[in-house]
């Protein structure tokens, strides 16, 4: 088999009607008297990326539990590739792959053996089983690491063979359930690059994330939800129209220059650029962009007039941000959720760059 | 998608799995268990040790005043600790159990079409092979300590064969408890609760008749008694053979028929 190529959603096609993989109504999952999952539709198209986007503790993990039957949901409907996830699991298991935060492979076995495994488990032949392992480690960078227990490999290795072991059965439906928590930046970066792969390829995927900017990356549409209930959910462009995009964050020398910067920039006529403002407790001037060109004037601009600049950052929307231009309330994450958000900030030598 | 794409042929309607498949998936999860122990030797530390440890300590320690001399106590513990090697090697299991099936590979294997008995039934497999490992070094060390065999060698596959039905059945029970329980200390707390009565009170390590009433009226209905009278039956020609054999065959079926059922709930509740 070409490694590069992820053949059949033919299982999938067998039992396909319309032209939904997913679909979800009214799921709710107590857990005494939590409501983690609160009454909760939704929908993933077949061949397109859901990114279901909320906080910690928003019931995205119970959701995806619920549907690869590991949980019982206590009331509403859910359907995956047209099988219900209570009356028919054993057929629902079929067109499933499932990766998880905490990685799902044996940490004992090799990263070859534990891809056999999986194959066998899903009924291929010996040969072909071993064949798919070596096909699969190749797509996805491990043959190096083929022999090695899987115990011993990078986050990003094991994330990357955990989806090896998701991708093997050429699933019809792909959870990834934050698939990046816990990952350096560049680590991430390499598990997205997988995914996108995999979109272009057919896969059908419903993604779980606490990072708006993840989101965007990957799906095409997103569900918002907090407190176990959808509180959003639209095309991944539209919602950013609604929250706003980049932020241009200048640092001058001088406090003094913020509001002469205001005004020079105010007054260019550049393109699309209006609304600057001053964060006076930070030091900054604050310009919403939309584009990488317009980023590029500013710079431009300011530097013409002969600003002294001591720092240039760009800042994307934080999940509280969303939340709050989403829903007009802030979200339940506690303050060290808030920090990890912070990190996603456009670092400095990425904009130099 | 490409042209050459071959569908697979289509599924059993109600998805059930087929036995073909299932022996296939249980032997795959097999595989990997033999694999994890191929990579963490250290986990047969006791199956091997123990008996060599146990066999010297009692022979030499106790040999003399139990049974009036090595030589003799030898042909009486032997056979008395095949019963045993079952039980311990059952409760290391239960303390193990709760570890792995709380690994996040469960979960992919909650979420495969695949009967969730057999992730238990591979696990079984594995721990009886690792019962017959612990019997034949057992063996092993009782011929060289001078364990006279008089009947003959098939009649001691028989017992082995008995010890290691009745050591899977306890299997069931620990895989249970082990996937009930929050913790291994707790499975362990546990078992030794159980297990110090049941090993002492017992004919495994000395006759019954010196005991008091009551307790040997205990030892008369535990099993591991009547295990061992059968082993010492097919190894030393001593005494009957049938009674102990079926009584034996009886308490393993029964624990079986409650308890893995129990477990195999148990692990498919398990969240």
């Amino acid at each position: 088999m070409d490694p590069g190529k992820l053949e059949g959603m033919t299982r999938f096609e067998q039992n396909l009607t319309g032209g939904n993989a997913v679909e979800v109504r009214g799921l709710v999952k107590h857990f005494g008297a939590t409501k983690a999952v609160d009454g909760v539709d939704l929908d993933v198209r077949e061949g397109t990326v859901l990114g279901v986007l909320g906080p910690n503790g928003a019931g995205k993990t119970t959701l995806v539990r619920c549907l690869s039957t590991l949980l019982r949901p206590d009331a509403g409907t859910a359907t995956v590739a047209g099988y219900d996830v209570v009356r028919q699991p054993r057929q629902l298991r079929r067109t499933i792959g499932l990766t998880g935060q905490y990685a799902s492979v044996d940490e004992k076995l090799s990263g070859w053996e534990n891809l056999y495994m999986i194959g066998r488990l899903l009924d291929l032949s010996r040969k072909e089983a071993r064949s798919r392992a070596d096909a699969m480690l190749e797509r996805f960078s491990l043959t190096e690491a083929a022999k090695r227990a899987a115990g011993t490999y990078s986050g990003g290795m094991r994330r990357r063979l955990d989806l090896a072991a998701s991708m093997i059965g050429h699933p019809a439906v792909l959870y990834l359930d934050e698939p990046t928590t816990g990952l350096d930046p560049r680590t991430r970066n390499e598990v997205w690059d997988e995914v996108k792969r995999m979109v272009q390829e057919g896969s059908t995927v419903l993604l779980t994330t606490q990072y708006m900017e993840e989101a965007e990356q990957l799906a095409s549409e997103l569900t918002v939800i907090d407190r176990g209930k959808v509180i959003a959910e639209g095309r991944v462009n539209e919602l950013k129209a609604k929250v706003g995009g980049r932020t241009l964050q200048i640092r001058p020398v001088d406090t003094a220059d913020l509001d002469p910067m205001i005004a020079a920039v105010t007054e260019s006529g550049l393109d699309g650029i209006g609304g600057a403002t001053a964060d006076r407790e930070e030091g900054l001037v604050n310009v919403p962009i939309v584009s990488d060109e317009q980023l590029t004037a500013v710079i431009g601009l300011l530097g013409r007039h002969g600003f002294a600049i001591a720092g240039i950052d760009t800042h994307l929307p934080s999940l509280d941000e969303v939340f709050l231009a989403l829903t007009g309330q802030k979200t339940s994450t506690p303050q060290d959720e808030q920090d990890q958000q912070d990190q996603q900030d456009t670092s400095l030598e990425e904009v130099a760059a | 998608m490409s042209a050459t794409t071959v569908k697979p042929a289509a599924l059993p309607a109600e998805g059930r799995i087929g036995l073909r498949a299932n022996l296939r998936h249980i032997s795959a999860l097999v595989r990997r268990n033999a694999l994890q122990i191929k990579q963490d030797p250290e986990s047969m530390f006791d199956a091997v040790m123990m008996p060599i440890i146990f066999t010297l300590l009692f022979v030499y320690v106790f040999g003399g005043a139990v049974a009036g001399g090595q030589q003799a106590y030898v042909n009486y513990f032997v056979p008395g600790m095949m019963a045993m090697g079952g039980l311990n090697i059952a409760m290391s299991v239960g303390t193990g159990v709760n570890d792995d099936f709380n690994k996040g590979v469960m979960d992919r294997f909650r979420t495969m079409p695949i009967a969730r008995s057999s992730v238990l039934i591979a696990k079984l497999i594995v721990e009886t092979g690792r019962m017959l490992v612990s019997t034949v070094i057992l063996l092993t060390v009782g011929f060289i300590l001078g364990f006279d065999l008089k009947t003959d060698p098939l009649q001691l596959l028989a017992a082995v064969g008995l010890a290691l039905v009745f050591g899977s059945s306890l299997t069931w029970i620990f895989m249970w408890l082990g996937l009930s329980l929050k913790t291994p200390q707790a499975v362990q707390g546990m078992g030794f609760l159980v297990i110090m009565p049941l090993q002492f009170g017992s004919s495994i390590f000395a006759k019954p008749d010196s005991m008091p009433g009551w307790l040997q009226t205990f030892t008369d209905y535990n099993p591991l008694s009547r295990l061992a009278d059968a082993a010492r039956a097919l190894t030393q020609g001593e005494g009957a053979i049938a009674a102990p054999t079926l009584t034996v065959l009886l308490w393993a079926l029964g624990i079986t028929v409650v308890t893995a059922p129990l477990a195999v709930r148990k692990f498919r509740d398990k969240t």
